[in-house]
């Protein structure tokens, strides 16, 4: 007699998650400031996250591998889940950066908070137009990290949780198919 | 009587409150020591060393913008008084935060005169905190060494 296929027996795969690795927010952090680059590289770390700090919008492209002289090539595997960006860089600022990253395919999922030590109304808008998750005044607070890192946290686990319950739907689906058909 | 570890904590509470008192530190100073701990048991006094290169470099290319009479790029001095600015925000170094605001707005309305006054006292208030600093980081040595902890203040 054949063996029933039970959903439980229908294989899961493991990489619902986009984090990289349980528990562990990945974030990129873009400041000119050497200053910044160390408190925010250490607020991050206080917090649980795994932290890559760059100088500029140029070099955050290049680790994206956006900047033209790569093609996408390897960087699928690059788990980013959050962008730091401060707002005012020489060269290309962070707003430039926020509409670049958003301009890509494989990166415009990617939430991009963007810092600012300058409360400008327009500016803030226009970020959050352009499509930034927040817009956070400088100097940062161990307060604001904490609040970005569970309402990301919390939007990973509702993901997880859709998909966990597409898949058992999908499953007791075929089960009810195999029974009807008296496998 | 008291104890040389009672002592030393007392001094540097004390000293703590006063520099917070007389407007040298602000709140982020305070989330500044949120984040050291065992792991980064310096991570304070490595911030406030990169702040005061920031201070030498900044005020250096400021001082050298200013020396160019007749032909003063004030846009450089207003961005690099506006870096100096964040990075003073960034540390808690409050008299400094409040001499680039008024350093800004020199710059911002062209006042040569008023620029070159207020760099020299973001040059001295810089160096001053440098000396306080240092200080109070020493007062940490000598409680360490003797076998004390070092308190925690609450402003």
């Amino acid at each position: 007699m054949a063996e029933v296929l039970r959903p439980e027996m229908l294989d899961i795969s493991n990489d619902t998650s986009s984090l990289a690795s349980p528990e562990l927010l990945h974030v990129l952090a873009v400041d000119d400031s050497m200053v910044d680059r160390k408190f925010i590289e250490r607020l991050l770390r206080v917090s649980s996250c795994k932290v890559t700090v760059v100088d500029s919008a140029t070099r955050a492209l290049q680790y994206l591998g956006l900047d033209g002289e790569n093609s996408s090539v390897g960087f699928e595997d690059l788990k980013i889940n959050l962008i730091m960006t401060d707002y005012s860089m020489p060269g290309m600022t962070g707003y430039e950066l926020l509409k670049k990253i958003k301009e890509s395919s494989a990166f415009r999922e990617i939430p991009v908070v963007i810092m600012s030590s300058e409360n400008i109304l327009p500016r803030i808008d226009r970020c959050l137009e352009e499509g930034a998750e927040d817009f956070l005044l400088k100097p940062v607070k161990l307060a604001d990290v904490k609040r970005l890192r569970d309402s990301l946290m919390k939007a990973e686990e509702r993901a997880f949780k859709n998909i966990m319950h597409k898949r058992e739907l999908e499953a007791n689906d075929i089960y009810s198919q195999l029974k009807r058909a008296k496998i | 009587m008291d104890t040389l570890i009672a002592q030393l904590q007392r001094q540097f509470r004390d000293y703590t409150i006063s520099l917070y008192h007389q407007g040298f530190l602000d709140d982020q100073f305070t989330e500044l020591k949120k984040l050291q701990d065992e792991c980064s048991p310096d991570f304070v006094a490595e911030v406030v060393t990169l702040f005061f290169e920031d201070c030498e470099k900044l005020i250096s290319n400021m001082a050298r913008a200013l020396d160019q009479t007749g032909n003063v790029d004030f846009k450089l001095v207003g961005s690099s008084v506006h870096q100096l600015k964040g990075s003073s925000s960034s540390v808690g170094a409050k008299r400094v935060k409040g001499l680039c605001i008024t350093l800004k707005e020199c710059c911002d309305t062209q006042n040569y005169e008023g620029c070159v006054r207020c760099l020299q006292q973001v040059d001295i208030e810089y160096k001053t905190l440098k000396a306080k600093l240092q200080d109070l980081f020493n007062l940490e040595q000598q409680i360490v060494q003797a076998g004390g902890r070092i308190p925690q203040v609450d402003i």
